[in-house]
């Protein structure tokens, strides 16, 4: 039951061959069991989550289920949920009680899911390996030694160690897709503005973007149904006809033209990565697609840029954590700035100081053009770099990460060595497209290998195809970790 | 590929590498409300001097007539009509509040 997809699930529901109080019950015990070694969450509210299953359990007595109802999923600890405490992976918010629900959550409430719990994560969202966490690092389930990625770490340790059957995370600069590589898992990050922002903690508003992180592809498919459509309270929210993401799973992918980027595979892509990587393109040209050589020249710009946008979007965001309103407020303190001074520098960790500090510089008088301005420049001619590309091929195909998961604190003392490691990922925020991670292999020390697909603006639906018939054809994804 | 050659040769006439003064790190803290504690602003200097190495990679590249792009998707702004939609939920965000009184938010003494 614990690796069953989220159709058979329904379908064990609907049949009552369980109720979704017991399935809550069986991924909760597991929690217990299992979490204390991976930290994969940060908040576990068994009394909640039992309440949720007995509504849905009623619900689908009534004969009034959708395809999602009874369904436990995890919440990345970003999305508001209330009577929830929201932390974000802070210590600023670590009393924060949520009053309201994140657009997201209330999404999956009227879909009849369970909340299982809120996963650990790196601190509002700015990490790729789970360490800036202020409730500790989370294990990869494939090797405590390994970082799960990040910074929706725990998401992809709890699905990946068969904690929650699938899980929420979000991705600024690959923070979906990263971890889903390094835990074997498959991840989605929609096109920019079609799961809605409210209630889902701001880092960098024009790149954070909700998404799924499952088992497989079909899965992905039905949670982003239920997880995304226009939202009037995110101004960003796209107005746009709802869609069915599942509708063209099964379709053939005779005549796909796959593009492939060099930058892609040049120097700095590690060779077990590229190994895998090259085999699933293999595989690919043997379901009929194609390959075409292609360039994304201003790539190696991407980190760059996003260093300086990122930085600025989230210096502007937190400047709402004061100390007056919510969250942590130094217990001593002598005037009003003082008060701001102490509350933010005892909130913070060190990672979102750190980015705070750039965004306040690059936005300040003098640096406002050198900075912000030509970063700003950089992400047109990224975006440019991709739409020339779809004038030649239907998906971008390479890999999620430059290796595998690297070891716990490997990283942790060197910001630019981590930075690097999103090197394939962040181009695609900047330029606001739809890209998915899903599992191809296995490299250095057993740990998976990502595949990542790119596609044009609302290519969703054409991407999860390419991603289904792979995982019809191979069996990646159904691999998993010894626990 | 001519690209990459351009970029090599920009780099070859780059100014150093822009780097942070522990003054500068000072006052960008303290517009950042964030206290830094004794000896902290040097190790910070050196992590953002690392960082804007990094950085520093943009300004090898001739942006002139590009059109700074703020925006995945070049949106304009959504305007709603101006009427009430939420509910008045005061009592229910003040509760988490470090410290209220009488409905609002207490700070310490502005004005004398």
């Amino acid at each position: 039951m614990i690796h069953a997809s989220l159709k058979e699930l329904a379908a064990t529901l609907a049949g009552k061959k369980i109720s979704s109080v017991e399935l809550a019950t069986l991924f909760l015990d597991r929690i217990a069991q299992l979490n204390p070694g991976l930290n994969a969450f940060i908040t576990v509210d068994p009394e909640k989550t039992l309440a949720m299953a007995r509504i849905a359990d009623a619900r689908l007595a009534r004969g009034e289920g959708g395809p999602l109802t009874g369904i436990p999923l995890a919440h990345k600890d970003i999305f508001c949920a209330e009577g929830w405490i929201t932390t974000c992976g802070s210590k600023m918010l670590a009393n924060f009680l949520s009053p309201y629900d994140a657009t997201v959550i209330e999404r999956f409430k009227a879909a009849g899911t369970v909340t299982l719990g809120k996963t650990n994560m790196d601190e509002f969202a700015m990490g790729s390996s789970n360490e800036t966490s202020f409730y500790g690092p989370v294990k990869n389930p494939w090797d405590p030694a390994a970082v799960p990625g990040g910074s929706s770490g725990g998401s992809a340790a709890a699905v990946a160690a068969r904690l929650a059957p699938a899980a929420t995370g979000t991705d600024t600069g690959g923070s979906i897709r990263q971890p889903a590589a390094l835990c074997g898992l498959t991840g989605l990050k929609p096109t920019y503005g079609v799961v809605s922002r409210w209630g889902m903690i701001a880092f960098a508003s024009s790149l954070d973007q909700g998404g799924p992180m499952a088992k497989s592809a079909e899965d992905c498919a039905l949670l982003l149904n239920a997880m995304a459509g226009f939202d009037p309270r995110d101004s960003t929210s796209l107005e746009r006809p709802a869609e069915d993401y599942a509708r063209d799973l099964e379709q053939p992918l005779a005549g796909l033209r796959i593009g492939l980027p060099k930058e892609f595979f040049a120097e700095g892509l590690s060779a077990d990565v590229a190994q895998a990587v090259e085999a699933a393109i293999a595989e690919y040209r043997k379901l009929g697609a194609v390959t075409v050589d292609i360039s994304l020249p201003n790539m190696k710009l991407s980190v760059p840029a996003y260093y300086v946008i990122a930085p600025a979007e989230a210096s502007s965001n937190l400047s709402r954590f004061d100390g007056v309103r919510y969250g942590h407020r130094a217990p001593q303190y002598g005037d009003l700035a003082d008060m701001y001074c102490k509350s933010r520098a005892q909130g913070f960790g060190a990672e979102v100081k750190r980015r705070i500090l750039i965004g306040t510089y690059v936005l300040s008088h003098g640096y406002y053009d050198a900075y912000y301005l030509q970063a700003q420049r950089i992400r047109r001619l990224i975006a440019t770099d991709f739409s020339e590309a779809f004038k030649t091929c239907d998906l971008i195909m390479g890999p999620t990460s430059p290796t595998v998961a690297f070891d716990l604190g490997a990283k942790s003392t060197d910001p630019v060595q981590m930075y690097l490691s999103d090197i394939y990922t962040i181009a695609v925020n900047l330029a606001g497209l739809p890209g998915l991670s899903i599992p191809c292999g296995f490299g250095a020390g057993g740990r998976p290998v990502g595949l990542q697909i790119i596609g044009d603006y609302f290519g969703e639906a054409r991407m999860l195809n390419a991603a289904h018939r792979y995982q019809l054809a191979t069996d990646w994804h159904t691999r998993r970790p010894a626990l | 590929m001519a690209y990459d050659t351009l970029l090599r040769l920009a780099l070859l006439d780059l100014p150093p590498a822009m780097s942070l003064s522990l003054d500068q790190v000072r006052r960008i803290a303290e517009l950042a409300r964030i206290e830094l504690a004794p000896g902290e602003a040097e190790q910070t200097r050196d992590q953002l001097n690392g960082i804007f190495a990094l950085i520093e990679q943009m300004q090898a590249v001739d942006t002139g007539g590009i059109a700074p792009m703020a925006h995945a998707r070049d949106l304009a702004q959504r305007l709603r009509e101006d009427r009430v939609t939420e509910r008045d939920r005061h009592a229910d965000f003040q509760k988490i509040a470090p410290e209220t009184e009488a409905g609002l938010y207490l700070v310490p003494k502005v004005i004398e």
